[in-house]
């Protein structure tokens, strides 16, 4: 078994705290669920982990496995095996997403190795069986006008072929309908597994609906200042996070 | 390039124009090589009677290159619309001639051992195996090897370097010789038509489709030194042809020349497809002048990509001679830290119904520039013409430069014209995107710069794509960091 290891992390950017020491740890095999406030550093805390130039680590420490990876860079993170949903994933016109996650799997290869192009494009169109997704979509450029479902799809669909050991899934949910969401969820459920480690950020307790946390935790301005089970996010539903904010906000 | 001085006005001071290290090093190598024909430093009238004699020229080309000389001294530099730094070509330091022999080898084996190393370095026998029906390749002024498969010259086509095709075939090329681009078109136009050497002559007859490309590789040695090689490729009615050229030199620490001249003439419904890769160190001024005359239904299509150089100034053109010609000019330009290319097209519509398609895509990286230069012409009189502009930039990092200047005179309303711009940035939020799936910097903007070109990059045999790509590789893995 494997962890993902935030030790109390502070991060800003400039002068401007936004994560304030936050710990936390995820084994692989678990999902958690980071629900909060919005402009609480839910999305900053998935950037930084993944290695975004942006941020400051002003204090503390991520580890992966037991080995600290705050020195390595975000490919090199990836390569580790560490993977980030992204809420709004780039378009990059003229790169088909097969081409774009050959180059993600050539990346991975020892220096001088060829990737075996048969066997690529077999675990590719496997993983898309799996998902049920139509096998003309790998020739569309990555992203580049599609619709909200489709870039959700896509990250789901990238993060099957590169099996990381521990996904971030920053607010997967947002802009899908709720067939959608349906979709989506069906991914990641359908991905679970004790080699993965689930770390979702989510603003709205619908998505917990689709894919049930083992733990639920809630952040607000920037720290952790509830943990529980899925029934946490139920009572977040029911009362709202003006409940949290009256709680704990900063004396 | 006359044609648009008068559009646009660029003040700009002369500056050192600093080049940093990108790797070109496939090319970036030299040989010591002994020359037997050396036109000397500088050029005034004895240089172009020194090349001239060595050639053994007919008295009509020594006028033709002295004429020239004139027109090339008597011109000033367009500094009023174009760069400042071409104040920083000095013609005086310039080596004109140098070559080992006029009479290029026809089989590998004869050629001289340095010369066989440097072309085998860059892959020119080997290609020739595989895919193509001809190559000419030039070393410094001449070309040190030539040769046409002979299933191609028994179909009569006519693949010489300049010299030779003046000398033995007159009857063909003196006809068109000069005609497409007039000596006096412009200052390097001028200044090639005087000291020219070098190049292709090629000649397809009526009917004959040549199947697979011909090759010309244009390799600069010499250091200080000028390449001036000429081109012209007729062909016939009905005749279709595809030529390449290829171009590298070493890199040194003063500025090369390289000033071409290269005409095409497509008679009644033949087609021409020229496809340049350049590659140019970037101490190279490339100053070339390319144009073609298209006939009633021929087609002429430029496909130029242009990486490398310290400064490119190349605006390939088709004039629309004939009842529905077609014209096309695809354009790539990778402009890195020191570069500028200064590309772009040039479509004269002269006949009804003539079509003209230019789509034109630079990528600008670190202090690297890029300009557009484009001239769509479709005069009063004329109906059914249509042309189609599309530019495209891409800018890596926000020093680069980027500039477009369309001018498009249409006139009359039996005409059609559509033109869209565009630029773009591959921004960092793009790159970091990639490299959360675990490609290095480099590999990302690669990728990047290769998905914007795609679609063009298609139009390429494939050994031609391949290389563009690999290229492209080695200039954004030095771009990074």
């Amino acid at each position: 078994m494997s962890s993902l290891v935030i030790q109390d992390l502070h991060v800003a950017i400039g002068e401007k705290e936004i994560v304030k020491g936050l710990s936390l740890t995820v084994n692989s095999g678990e999902v958690h669920a980071i629900m909060g406030p919005n402009g609480t550093g839910k999305s900053t805390l998935a950037k930084v982990i993944a290695g975004h130039p942006d941020y400051t680590i002003t204090q503390g420490d991520v580890l992966m496995g037991g080995e600290s990876i705050l020195n390595k860079e975000a490919d090199e993170r990836a390569r580790a095996g560490l993977f980030l949903a992204f809420q709004y994933p780039s378009e990059i016109p003229g790169v088909s997403i097969a081409n774009f996650l050959r180059a993600a799997v050539q990346a991975r290869l020892a220096e001088g190795e060829e990737l075996d192009a048969t066997a690529y494009y077999k675990r590719l169109y496997s993983k898309m069986d799996l998902l049920k997704i139509d096998r003309k979509f790998t020739a569309r450029s990555v992203n580049e006008g599609f619709s909200g479902g489709e870039k959700k799809r896509c990250e789901i669909l990238q993060m099957a072929l590169l099996e990381p050991r521990f996904s971030l899934m920053d607010e997967t949910d947002s802009g899908l309908d709720i067939d959608a969401l349906r979709i989506v969820a069906e991914g990641v459920n359908t991905l679970r597994g004790p080699n993965l480690g689930i770390l979702m950020i989510t603003h709205y307790q619908r998505l917990l609906d689709y894919i049930i946390p083992d733990f639920v935790h809630v952040m607000y301005d920037g720290r952790i200042v509830k943990s529980g089970d899925k029934s946490l996010a139920l009572e977040l539903e029911a009362k709202g996070y003006d409940w949290v904010k009256k709680e704990f906000a900063a004396a | 390039m006359a044609n648009i001085e008068t559009l646009v006005s660029e003040p700009e001071l002369a500056t050192e124009n600093p080049v940093s290290g990108i790797d070109q090093s496939r090319g970036d190598f030299s040989y010591d090589v002994k020359y037997a024909f050396d036109a000397g430093t500088g050029l005034n009238a004895a240089t172009v009677d020194y090349i001239s004699s060595v050639k053994k020229e007919a008295p009509w080309i020594r006028e033709f290159r002295h004429k020239a000389l004139k027109i090339f001294e008597s011109k000033p530099m367009p500094t009023h619309w174009a760069t400042k730094d071409l104040e920083n070509i000095d013609f005086s330091k310039i080596r004109y001639y140098l070559s080992q022999g006029q009479k290029p080898k026809r089989t590998w084996d004869e050629v001289p051992d340095d010369i066989k190393k440097t072309f085998e370095r860059l892959g020119i026998p080997e290609q020739e195996r595989k895919f193509l029906a001809g190559v000419e390749a030039q070393f410094d002024s001449e070309a040190a090897y030539s040769n046409i498969k002979d299933i191609v010259a028994k179909q009569g086509v006519i693949f010489v370097n300049s010299t030779e095709g003046l000398r033995e075939h007159p009857e063909i090329f003196r006809k068109f010789f000069g005609k497409v681009i007039p000596t006096g078109d412009n200052k390097f136009s001028a200044l090639n038509s005087a000291v020219f050497s070098g190049g292709s002559f090629i000649y397809v007859p009526k009917g004959v489709k040549v199947a697979q490309p011909l090759q010309a590789y244009f390799r600069i040695n010499a250091e200080n030194f000028g390449q001036f090689e000429r081109t012209l490729i007729i062909a016939d009615e009905g005749a279709e042809v595809t030529y390449m050229e290829g171009c590298t030199a070493p890199k040194f620490s003063t500025s090369t020349l390289h000033s071409a001249v290269v005409e095409l003439v497509a008679l009644k419904g033949a087609k021409i497809q020229y496809i340049t890769v350049q590659n140019w160190a970037n101490n190279v001024f490339n100053l070339v002048t390319k144009r073609g005359v298209a006939h009633e239904e021929a087609e002429i299509k430029w496909i130029d990509c242009n990486i490398g150089s310290r400064l490119t100034m190349k605006y390939p053109g088709v004039v629309l001679k004939g009842r529905k010609a077609r014209g096309e000019v695809i354009s790539i330009a990778l402009a890195n830290d020191g570069q500028h290319q200064d590309t772009g097209a040039k479509m004269i519509h002269a006949a009804d119904e003539t079509t003209s398609n230019i789509v034109a895509k630079s990528i600008s990286v670190g202090q690297g520039r890029s300009t557009y230069r484009g001239v769509v012409h479709i005069p009063k009189h004329l109906k059914g013409c249509k042309n189609n502009t599309e530019c495209d930039a891409l800018l890596i990092n926000s020093n680069s430069r980027t500039d477009t200047y369309p001018a498009i005179s249409v006139r009359g309303d039996r005409n059609y014209v559509q033109h869209e711009a565009s630029v773009s940035r591959v921004n960092e939020e793009m790159i970091f995107y990639m490299q959360q799936r675990g490609l290095t910097e480099g590999q990302a903007m690669s990728l990047a710069v290769n998905g914007f070109i795609n679609d063009l990059a298609r139009q390429f045999p494939m050994e031609y794509s391949v290389e563009l790509k690999r290229l492209i590789d080695l200039e954004m893995e030095g771009s990074v960091g």
